[in-house]
């Protein structure tokens, strides 16, 4: 019986031809994936690298929400002239505790995974207020409701409960404080700031827009964009541990 | 003409055996489940933890008990007896949910070319954002692609897979509401989709940005796909299994399969709309490439390769040019595509070894997506002359063309030193649009060009010269499009590199930003030529239905291929 012949059998039998499919469209995925959930050298041993504050995660969901990795990426390549230009490349451990990760695709802007502390929080206000203020040629949208919008204090709590149990480590002492935190971060007067630092290391308590009262989007995304890429202290990096 | 009495018309009379008419199981068993939806859908609506929320859970209730005042008001219009599936020896086609998806594939269609254009003029001029959160690009980018990919794409490729199935296998489709339920179910899906991501509902996972609802309602949709389409291939009068069938099979059970490793996620309450996506990371990012490079494998690949394999030798009245390379060509593209993902994920943090196995596969790709275009191509051999008289044949084989060439391009890029300088820029927009515009939609365009005057029994098309015009349009955009981002894209992923002889880098960003200034402009004017080659499309197809000549239908008596 010649090949042509045998094959046959799925050409004349529905269930067959599923099951076909089935298998031969999961041997890819199988091996490709499921080695990076137990690989131990998939992800660097690395100091720093903390979960998100309450208000930079409120920042980081603002920076989903608006669609802000389709222009740009959180992902720094080792190439020459991409160290040189954003900083040390970005490390897998860097991200490992986004759920989802904003690695990005596309860079109509600038690569991001290290714009922290790179520009001041006035910088940040106005340009995400109105980008040709700062850079006339950019392409940027401006984002002026943000100052406008005050954040939801009362939900962050759930949100990192719910990462919790997707696999961030989130302590019971972070959850419980969540909204205070938050509140704290942005406000250099407030009282809960030593507590918070030492809930968050690395942690920086600043009135990022620049207006008092309860934090507002424009607070919460500024907070996150000036930690991206701060955490790991590179001087203490050993890549030599880490070589894959 | 389009109204609703367009699709729903009652099937060919017959005469009624004296029967009882009573409710199926199906009828009563729907009616109920959605009558019960509409209930949850309010109280979640009434509990709404955010205002996007709160809009789609009343948006669902009305939606459901539509679908309830839908199904009671059928059964009231509807003979006792449900159609038959044979009428006097031949198959009776359900016709009605194709005619559907064909009109909407043409709105959505319009819709998602507009965005485009839209959003690539925002590109241009940026004041075009007008500062609004509604309309700034990074809302409106998921809303073009969404409604290109999976709205118009899926309702192509929903109601081919429909007129093909039950035609290669002489067969009515299976159920009764179960084709109206994929649907309408799946056109109910885009809504939610497309209204999430103006109001900011998106998990960011690009091409799978649906929030967790959305995620749930798409599963149980395409589930009920599966079992129409699968059901009538195991009623088929023919032995075989025709190949175009073999491909739309792949793509419905691979979707099924990507759509539910990529969307794991918990909400962060059942009454709100923002979750949490399973995967972190590193992790994520796999699963999201595996996921967004089979979405073109098997969205935009297999389930068109069927058009190709059904409407192509139907037009050209030629065989496919070799049973043997399909049957090849099917197994090899099939197996080779879902290794490729990783190509998206070169010189980042994904482990070498994963990147390098993604690299050999995908250049291994090359292969069958050529020998699928060979077989496609060749089918018109002994009828090369028809691309002079037939502007959908011509359109139907360049778009087999656009796809050999951006699977040559494809391959050539996920080289990891070609991809070092062609990641992060717009060479690899230009290389999607190359496949978007010239393969999915052209072959789109070609198929329901031959679709519209035969689902509704028409001699032919309003007008060919009309199609002729659309072809010529829609090519020069094409070829603005995809020349625009070859230049601008590696023009960007150079200036990026270079260095000055002092060994500095020699641009700043924005420098590389404004360079790419008059390539948006000619980007933009090649998508509204796109656009405008589409209005004349819908204008044509709406007149064929409108007055075109009804075709006599001549009893043909029919031999099951063996």
């Amino acid at each position: 019986m010649s090949f042509w012949t045998r094959h046959q059998v799925f050409e004349k039998n529905s269930i067959i031809l599923v099951v076909g499919i089935l298998l031969v469209i999961a041997i890819g995925g199988l091996v490709e994936i499921t080695p990076l959930f137990y690989l131990k050298s998939t992800i660097e041993v690395v100091d720093g690298v903390r979960p998100y504050t309450p208000l930079e995660l409120a920042g980081r969901n603002v920076y989903v929400r608006e669609g802000c990795y389709l222009c740009h990426s959180q992902m720094i390549r080792p190439l020459r002239d991409e160290v040189e230009r954003y900083g040390h490349f970005s490390l897998a451990a860097e991200s490992m505790f986004d759920h989802p990760f904003q690695w990005g695709s596309k860079r109509t802007g600038p690569d991001l995974a290290r714009v922290g502390a790179k520009y001041s929080d006035d910088w940040h206000v106005t340009h995400l207020t109105n980008p040709r203020a700062i850079v006339p040629q950019s392409v940027m949208p401006g984002y002026p409701f943000l100052a406008q919008t005050e954040v939801n204090t009362d939900t962050i709590a759930d949100h990192m409960r719910t990462l919790r149990t997707v696999g961030v480590p989130y302590t019971d002492d972070q959850i419980a404080n969540a909204a205070a935190d938050m509140k704290a971060q942005a406000d250099p007067d407030n009282a809960g700031g030593d507590a918070f630092t030492k809930r968050y290391a690395k942690a920086v308590v600043r009135n990022f827009d620049g207006k008092t009262g309860t934090p507002t989007e424009m607070d919460a995304l500024i907070a996150y964009l000036q930690m991206l890429g701060t955490l790991v202290d590179f001087k203490l990096y050993n890549e030599k541990a880490n070589l894959r | 003409m389009f109204s609703g009495c367009v699709f729903f018309q009652r099937e060919s009379a017959m005469p009624q055996p004296s029967i009882s008419k009573t409710m199926t199981t199906g009828e009563s068993g729907l009616a109920f489940i959605f009558a019960v939806t509409a209930f949850l859908c309010l109280i979640a609506s009434a509990k709404a933890l955010d205002a996007p929320f709160a809009f789609h859970a009343a948006l669902s209730a009305a939606a459901s008990l539509a679908a309830v005042f839908f199904i009671i008001n059928r059964y009231y219009d509807r003979p006792a007896a449900l159609p038959p599936a044979e009428i006097n020896g031949r198959p009776n086609y359900n016709m009605g949910p194709i005619k559907f998806t064909a009109f909407m594939a043409m709105f959505w269609g319009i819709a998602g070319f507009l965005v485009g254009l839209i959003i690539a003029s925002q590109l241009a001029w940026p004041a075009l954002n007008f500062d609004l959160p509604w309309i700034q690009f990074g809302r409106l980018r998921p809303l073009h692609t969404s409604a290109v990919i999976f709205a118009f794409g899926g309702n192509v490729l929903i109601g081919t897979s429909f007129y093909v199935v039950q035609k290669s296998c002489r067969a009515r489709l299976v159920g009764d509401l179960a084709p109206w339920f994929v649907v309408l179910g799946y056109n109910y899906f885009i809504l939610i989709a497309g209204t999430g991501y103006l109001l900011g509902v998106t998990q960011s996972k690009e091409y799978a940005e649906p929030e967790w609802y959305a995620d749930l309602w798409l599963t149980i949709v395409w589930v009920a796909y599966l079992l129409v389409f699968l059901g009538t291939i195991i009623k088929r009068k023919e032995p075989h299994i025709f190949v175009a069938n073999w491909f739309y099979l792949a793509f419905i059970v691979t979707i099924a399969v990507l759509h539910l490793g990529n969307n794991p996620a918990l909400p962060v309450s059942f009454f709100g709309s923002k979750s949490y996506i399973a995967w972190g990371g590193i992790q994520d990012a796999m699963f999201q490439w595996w996921y967004g490079h089979n979405a073109v494998g098997f969205f935009l690949t297999a389930g068109f390769l069927a058009i190709m394999y059904y409407f192509i030798p139907k037009r050209a009245e030629r065989p496919v040019y070799s049973y043997r390379l399909s049957i090849i060509h099917f197994w090899a593209l099939i197996f080779l595509y879902i290794w490729a993902g990783p190509h998206h994920l070169h010189y980042t943090a994904l482990p070498d070894w994963t990147q390098t196995l993604g690299m050999t596969f995908s250049i291994m790709l090359w292969m069958p997506s050529w020998g699928g275009m060979i077989n496609g191509l060749m089918t018109l051999s002994g009828a090369w002359d028809k691309l002079r008289t037939d502007p959908v044949l011509r359109m139907l084989v360049v778009s087999v063309a656009f796809y050999g060439m951006s699977t040559f391009e494809g391959p050539m890029m996920s080289i990891k030193v070609v991809n070092s300088l062609s990641h992060y820029t717009d060479w690899t927009i230009g290389h999607v649009h190359s496949g978007a515009l010239g393969w999915v939609g052209f072959v789109s365009f070609g198929a329901l060009y031959c679709l519209v005057p035969w689902v509704w029994n028409r001699k032919g098309l309003y007008s060919l010269k009309l199609v002729n015009w659309h072809f010529w349009i829609a090519t020069l955009g094409i070829v603005l499009y995809i020349s625009a981002m070859w230049v601008s894209g590696i023009l960007q992923g150079l200036m990026w590199r270079a260095y000055t002889s002092l060994g500095f880098l020699e641009y700043s960003f924005i420098e590389t930003v404004e360079a790419m200034h008059p390539f948006y402009i000619i980007r933009a004017a090649g998508g509204a030529l796109f656009l405008i080659g589409a209005l004349i499309m819908a204008y044509n197809l709406w007149m064929t239905v409108r007055v075109g000549e009804q075709e006599v239908q001549m009893p043909v008596a029919l031999q099951p291929a063996e």
